[in-house]
């Protein structure tokens, strides 16, 4: 199915202050497929991410998500299909409560009453975040936030998930937790990470990005099993991979 | 520094009184805000010498604070503690007006004391039912009943942000003036320099915010209009409560309660 | 400072509403093109930020006293009139409501003396003509502080406006005007001083910020004819007040303009101003509900009641007692397994 297919081919972008934040970056990534995008800070992650939904326009190299290019028309259609979660949820939770935070994207599609709600419940339950519906985001937790910004993307049922940062900030219990429901999901999913244990865990693939190219793009293990390309990208093997701190082996 | 803080938290109270379950709160909110202006309305409207014929009117917020299990104290701490500009006005009226207007027996109170008691009288009413209002409807609520009442969309949509982002900012902004104060190191007051330093690095860091907000919106599919949160009925129920206190708080105004009542007391006695 | 509904009648109340919601419901009406480019969330969370802002404290050099900022010209600046005007009235509304700060019906009042001056008058007709189109330090901390001067005068005299207005208070109006003025002329130089500071800092970091409103609308195009037009509605109101307090309290007027013109007018223009704002005040005198006419200052007339003032013991007991029922109601109804 062509529909759930994210296809970036040769992406240059210059900030206006003339940084060059990617250069010519290219990959295929396919229905299903768990990947994750690392690299240090500023290799061109955000950037990257930024291009996927549209908000910033391609100018140089062509980006293709399932049938559409993207493009000004494609817009609104291309955003239902790619749901994107940024990495600090109060950017992310704006409505007054969370009912009205994860019922926002569906009432933009169009939808209203009973078709709404029913919408907004599913995507709660998804989560398991359906007793927070009232609340005010400022009364939640940190994990509750995430779990609940995930939600307000679910909600527009979205082919394609794409996370920044998803486990940071969080206590190791609601890290898990989003594990454990980051796993569960079919989409196809796209994350940035610093968190290589986590990657370690969810995602099949990783790409690595350096100075806004492509240095790696590869099975997971494979990638974290090569010292000398880590260490080239300010990056080390996660800690499930580095030697045993109590029997150092 | 402290005071961010307590603001905040008075603020976090009120608003968790809001979820309470209780009838009153589960009234549509059109109803509880077109009753309070009506009370508001009929309180201010008496002339300036009026007290006794304020007193009618405590009924409605000792009812609803019990009705909707709102804290006597908590509201009352916060009427009080709001009243300055009011009170540092009226505290002039004993001083220019001397007019003897009431005699207990040896005793005159002038109408300056009349009327500063009646400004006291009127802050608490009129304060105390806004703070009801919000205690038993929760801001929310309020923003949807003006905007069904006809307040322009763009305004309710406005207050919801103001609601929303308020906490994250004064956290923000109350880690800042920490900062700041922590590295005082003793010095008793700091100086609007490092004031407005701490002003405009708030307030760009603000305005990334608001950008990084905007994509999230547009992200999810913003194009330009808000829409309407869910719809709310005004029912039997909401009408009552409605004719019922403006009803009775007509009647207050234009019926001196006191007044009476005293005469019936004071006959039966006499 | 801030109007409370204690000092307020509502004829006075009434009318400043209607000019605020008005203002609201003009300003909402020019920002729905704007909608999406993002604004929304830059109002509300520099909203949230003005807030913020206002709970942190300085201290006023020579003076010991704490201040902070009010903010309503840097909106302006940042945001252009109508958007800085909602986003102030914003503000007031949650001060309002959760803060205690004033009251309901006052709330028209202080959107209208906090918002309208900084916004519709001191922002475009002081602060951008004073700042150019090349910000410069220098003129920028000047038109900042020229223009928070005058625009906190301004909403300083509406709020004795609208209390003498009310009656009240009983403070007569010349001792009023010279304790609120001097106090927010100091209050305004502060304003300036740290708008200025923040301008210029937020011109040199971002200057995109300041310029895009800046070139939005130059001061030659059709908007300026209805911020005018504003402008002429907020005289006349003023006006309005003045001519009736001139009819009622001549010599308190006159008491005023002389310690602020250090001499005695001349007879003519005040004959002037007063014939032709007398006729202003006939109009005035038309409004529902409450005359100002009737005014307070005559003791045994009061606005509105029917039971005399010299009233004896009954009034007192009657008072007592009608308290002491309303309270009563108010712990029975309460549920008895209430959790403290």
């Amino acid at each position: 199915m062509s529909h759930h297919i994210v296809e970036v081919k040769d992406l240059r972008h210059v900030y206006p202050d003339g940084t060059e934040a990617l250069r010519g970056v290219s990959f295929r990534i396919t229905h299903g497929e768990s990947v994750a995008v690392i690299g240090a800070n500023g290799a061109g992650k955000s950037t990257l991410l930024l291009h996927l939904n549209g908000y910033l326009a391609t100018s140089q190299g062509a980006i293709r998500i399932g049938d559409f290019p993207l493009t000004p028309a494609t817009l609104p259609e291309i955003r239902r299909t790619v749901g994107m979660v940024f990495q600090d949820p109060d950017d992310q939770l704006f409505m007054p409560t969370v009912f009205d935070d994860v019922a926002f994207g569906p009432q933009n599609l169009g939808l209203v009453g009973d078709e709404l709600e029913a919408r907004v419940q599913e995507a709660l339950a998804r989560v398991g975040a359906g007793h927070l519906r009232d609340k005010p985001p400022y009364r939640l937790s940190g994990g509750e936030k995430k779990r609940v910004a995930i939600a307000t993307v679910l909600a527009m049922s979205p082919d394609i998930l794409v996370m920044d940062e998803p486990t940071s900030g969080l206590d190791p219990f609601a890290r898990r937790q989003l594990m454990a429901l980051l796993k569960d999901f079919h989409h196809t999913r796209i994350f940035t990470s610093h968190d290589l244990d986590m990657v370690l865990e969810l995602c099949e693939r990783t790409i690595v990005l350096h100075k806004g190219e492509v240095r790696a793009d590869g099975p997971t293990l494979d990638i974290f099993r090569d010292e000398a390309l880590l260490a080239a990208c300010r990056l080390e093997k996660p800690f499930a991979m580095q030697g045993c701190p109590v029997c150092n082996r | 520094m402290a005071s961010i803080g307590g603001a905040v938290k008075d603020f976090r109270q009120l608003d968790l009184l809001a979820t309470g379950d209780t009838g009153v709160h589960r009234l549509d909110a059109r109803a509880k805000v077109l009753v309070t202006l009506v009370f508001i309305l009929a309180v201010v409207s008496l002339g300036k010498y009026e007290l006794a014929a304020l007193f009618p009117f405590f009924l409605y917020p000792a009812v609803l604070m019990a009705l909707g299990d709102l804290p006597v104290r908590h509201i009352a701490r916060k009427v009080v503690v709001v009243l300055p500009f009011a009170l540092m006005v009226g505290m002039f009226n004993p001083v220019f007006d001397q007019t003897v207007l009431v005699r207990l027996g040896p005793l005159g109170i002038s109408g300056g004391w009349l009327s500063f008691a009646s400004i006291l009288v009127r802050a608490t009413l009129t304060v105390g039912a806004a703070l009801i209002l919000v205690g038993i409807t929760g801001f929310p609520a309020i923003c949807q009943a003006l905007d069904q009442l006809g307040m322009p969309r763009i305004f309710t949509v406005q207050l919801l942000f103001l609601y929303r982002y308020l906490f994250v900012l004064s956290e923000e902004g109350g880690r800042t003036a920490r900062a700041r104060e922590l590295r005082a190191f003793g010095k008793k007051g700091l100086g609007w320099r490092s004031y407005g330093s701490l002003v405009s690095h708030l307030l760009l860091r603000t305005w990334l915010r608001a950008e990084r907000i905007h994509l999230a919106m547009l992200a999810r599919g913003f194009a330009g209009e808000f829409h309407p949160r869910r719809t709310t009925r005004f029912g039997g129920r909401e009408f009552l409560f409605f004719a019922g206190w403006s009803g009775l708080f007509l009647f207050f105004r234009l019926v001196n309660v006191s007044q009476l009542l005293g005469t019936i007391v004071t006959g039966v006695l006499g | 400072m801030h109007m409370a509904d204690a000092l307020l009648s509502p004829a006075v109340g009434g009318t400043m509403w209607a000019a605020s919601a008005g203002a609201i419901i003009y300003c909402s009406r020019k920002l729905r093109k704007e909608m999406d480019t993002g604004k929304a969330p830059l109002m509300g969370v520099l909203g949230a930020f003005l807030f913020a802002a206002q709970m942190i404290n300085f201290t006023i050099p020579a003076t010991g006293s704490s201040g902070h900022l009010g903010g309503g010209l840097l909106l302006a600046v940042l945001l252009g009139p109508a958007a800085a005007f909602i986003t102030i009235a914003s503000v007031l509304v949650v001060q309002a409501l959760f803060f205690a700060d004033g009251g309901l019906l006052a709330l028209g009042c202080n959107i209208f003396n906090l918002g309208f001056f900084p916004a519709f008058l001191a922002y475009p007709f002081i602060y951008k003509p004073l700042v150019g189109s090349a910000p410069s330090k220098t003129r920028i901390a000047v038109a900042a502080m020229v223009a928070a001067i005058v625009g906190l005068q301004l909403g300083a005299f509406s709020v004795v406006l609208e209390t003498v207005a009310s009656g009240i208070s009983s403070l007569p109006f010349a001792t009023f005007v010279s304790l609120m003025q001097p106090i927010h002329l100091a209050i305004g130089v502060v304003e300036g001083l740290v708008t200025g500071a923040v301008v210029s800092f937020v011109y040199q970091a971002r200057p995109e910020i300041i310029q895009s409103v800046q070139e939005a609308r130059p001061l030659g195009a059709t908007p300026s004819r209805n911020v005018l037009a504003a402008f002429l509605a907020a005289a006349l109101l003023i006006g309005g007040f003045v001519s009736w307090f001139a009819s009622e309290n001549p010599d308190g007027l006159e008491w005023a303009i002389a310690r602020v013109t250090g001499g005695e007018e001349s007879a003519e223009p005040q004959v002037g101003l007063h014939a032709r704002l007398a006729a202003l005040q006939e109009s005035v005198a038309f409004l529902p509900g409450y005359t100002f006419k009737k005014s307070e200052h005559q003791p045994e007339n009061v606005a509105g009641q029917e039971s005399p003032l010299g009233t004896s013991v009954a009034g007192i007991v009657g008072g007592l007692l009608t308290l002491a029922i309303a309270f009563l109601s108010g712990i029975l109804l309460r549920k008895k397994d209430r959790m403290a």
